[in-house]
């Protein structure tokens, strides 16, 4: 802070943290060059998350993996995030620029939260995070692609609801269940069979897993649960309890049945 | 032209500190404790919406006495400095010291500068992972920040409140104990019908953000 003063003048409306960032001049930024293009940059990129809604929440499951081209860069990578205590949030594409998406998302819903004393409504959520996609459009155009995935609980209706991005950011609801990445429609498809609004948590994460396994299968640049390593899926729940980071354990026995029926 | 009349600093400062003073003396005030399970900060507050007592950071809460337009300028200020520097950095540099700083800084400046001095106190918890490492910051409305040991209050009661706990805070208490405490010695000191409590805590063993505030209902016992 300037002098080690409080910034008594920040702009207006002051509850949000990315203008407040951008009026002291530290809000990231990636300015895409002008001349040349970014076709020949390698970043890292990460594939196939998930959410879909049960009975009284949302589960949200994303792979470990990210690739770097042909080569796989990260193989324990996190993808599903804890935006706030009732909503979560997933990456897909440039791994880079959508963790740190991530990490002013996170910052942002709080920010607001600590100063106006109430949280952001899911709705107001989404619609933020849609305007955030929307800002990164110019490094879209140039390759640089990050398109997230969101899902919550909202208190006030008592219900899960899933969001669905796209690279201009666009926001559209889903009805029961939306994925991101390369191996989003493998997943898709496997939901589409298998999908039943009613069904409890656990039958949900179930699911997901599957889907996962299935899309591993079909894609490659997603990866699926890797039981010689020990890397399992991230897979967190939210209902109305808040956000719930789903056990180990419980998803390596999941990941497990999921494995035996695709055999 | 005119010329300004010369004022000594001495008068300035006492009249600016008067001023403050007579402001400070007529807000309810707040008291901050360590325990066991956490910090807790006490208010005595008759309004269900307008808080004294609020969150900050991870581990650090706020409280404020006086004017409230002014008080909300310095918490708003207070989230903006540690949410800024948690996001640039990481969220276990942002600490109840750098920010108790910076408000004594900034009041500081204030009650030199400005046009008024800030009719304010304010008191900076942060809860450590073990009670050693608590802390209680109070700045008032010239920028002295003082550092405290075990409980501390703020506004017009201040001393008298911080004596009256004093008499019977020995070792650590329970976050139960330090609350019956502190609203004893809201009850002798003020000696009237208290008006409604307004009451936080920073839980010791939370992982993330450990402010949490109290239910009317829990605070219906003290």
């Amino acid at each position: 802070m300037r002098d080690g003063l409080l910034p008594l003048d920040a702009p207006l409306p002051g509850s949000s943290f990315t203008d407040l960032l951008r009026s002291l001049d530290l809000a990231p930024q990636w300015p895409a060059p002008t001349g040349g293009s970014l076709s020949d940059l390698v970043a890292p990129e990460a594939t196939t998350v998930m959410a879909l809604r049960f009975n009284d929440g949302v589960v949200m499951v994303g792979d470990r993996q990210a690739t770097e081209g042909y080569s796989i860069a990260h193989r324990r990578i996190q993808k599903v995030f804890a935006a706030d205590e009732f909503s979560a949030v997933a990456i897909s594409g440039t791994a880079g620029l959508a963790i740190e998406m991530v990490r002013l998302f996170q910052t942002e819903l709080e920010h607001y939260e600590k100063i106006e004393g109430v949280r952001l409504s899911l709705d107001g959520k989404a619609t933020y995070l849609a305007r955030m996609v929307r800002q990164q459009l110019a490094l879209a155009i140039q390759g640089l692609v990050v398109v997230p995935l969101f899902c919550g609980f909202e208190p006030l209706t008592g219900t899960g609801h899933v969001f669905t991005f796209d690279v201009v950011g666009g926001r559209y609801e889903e009805h029961d269940f939306g994925a991101a990445g390369s191996g989003s429609r493998e997943a898709k498809a496997y939901l589409r069979t298998v999908y039943e609004s009613e069904s409890d948590a656990a039958t949900a994460i179930d699911h997901a897993i599957a889907a996962l396994v299935a899309a591993a299968d079909q894609d490659v640049a997603t990866g699926g649960p890797d039981v010689r390593r020990g890397i399992y899926p991230n897979v967190v729940t939210v209902g109305p309890d808040g956000l719930r980071d789903v056990d180990e354990e419980e998803i390596a026995a999941s990941a497990q049945r999921a494995l035996e029926i695709m055999r | 032209m005119t010329m300004p009349f010369y004022v000594p600093p001495e008068q300035l400062v006492k009249d600016r500190a008067e001023y403050a003073r007579k402001g400070i003396a007529r807000g309810r005030s707040i008291v901050g404790l360590e325990a066991e399970e956490g910090v807790v900060l006490l208010a005595e507050n008759p309004s269900r919406t307008l808080t004294k007592v609020s969150e900050i950071y991870d581990r650090i809460a706020f409280a404020g006495v006086g004017k409230y337009n002014e008080f909300e300028s310095l918490r708003v200020a207070g989230i903006r400095h540690a949410d800024v520097k948690g996001f640039q950095y990481g969220r276990t540099d942002v600490t109840a010291k750098s920010l108790a700083s910076a408000f004594s800084q900034t009041l500081g400046n204030i009650f030199v500068q400005g046009t008024k001095p800030f009719e304010v106190e304010i008191l900076i918890a942060e809860v450590g992972h073990t009670t050693g490492e608590d802390r209680l910051y109070k700045v008032t409305y010239d920028g002295t920040l003082y550092d405290e040991r075990g409980f501390t209050a703020i506004g017009g009661q201040s001393e008298a409140l911080s004596d009256k706990i004093g008499e019977s805070y020995e070792a650590i208490p329970t976050i139960a104990d330090a609350l019956s405490m502190a609203a004893e010695a809201f009850r002798v000191i003020e000696d009237r019908e208290i008006d409604g409590w307004e009451a936080a805590v920073l839980d010791r063993d939370g992982e993330r953000r450990t402010f949490r505030r109290l239910s009317q209902e829990e605070l219906a016992e003290i």
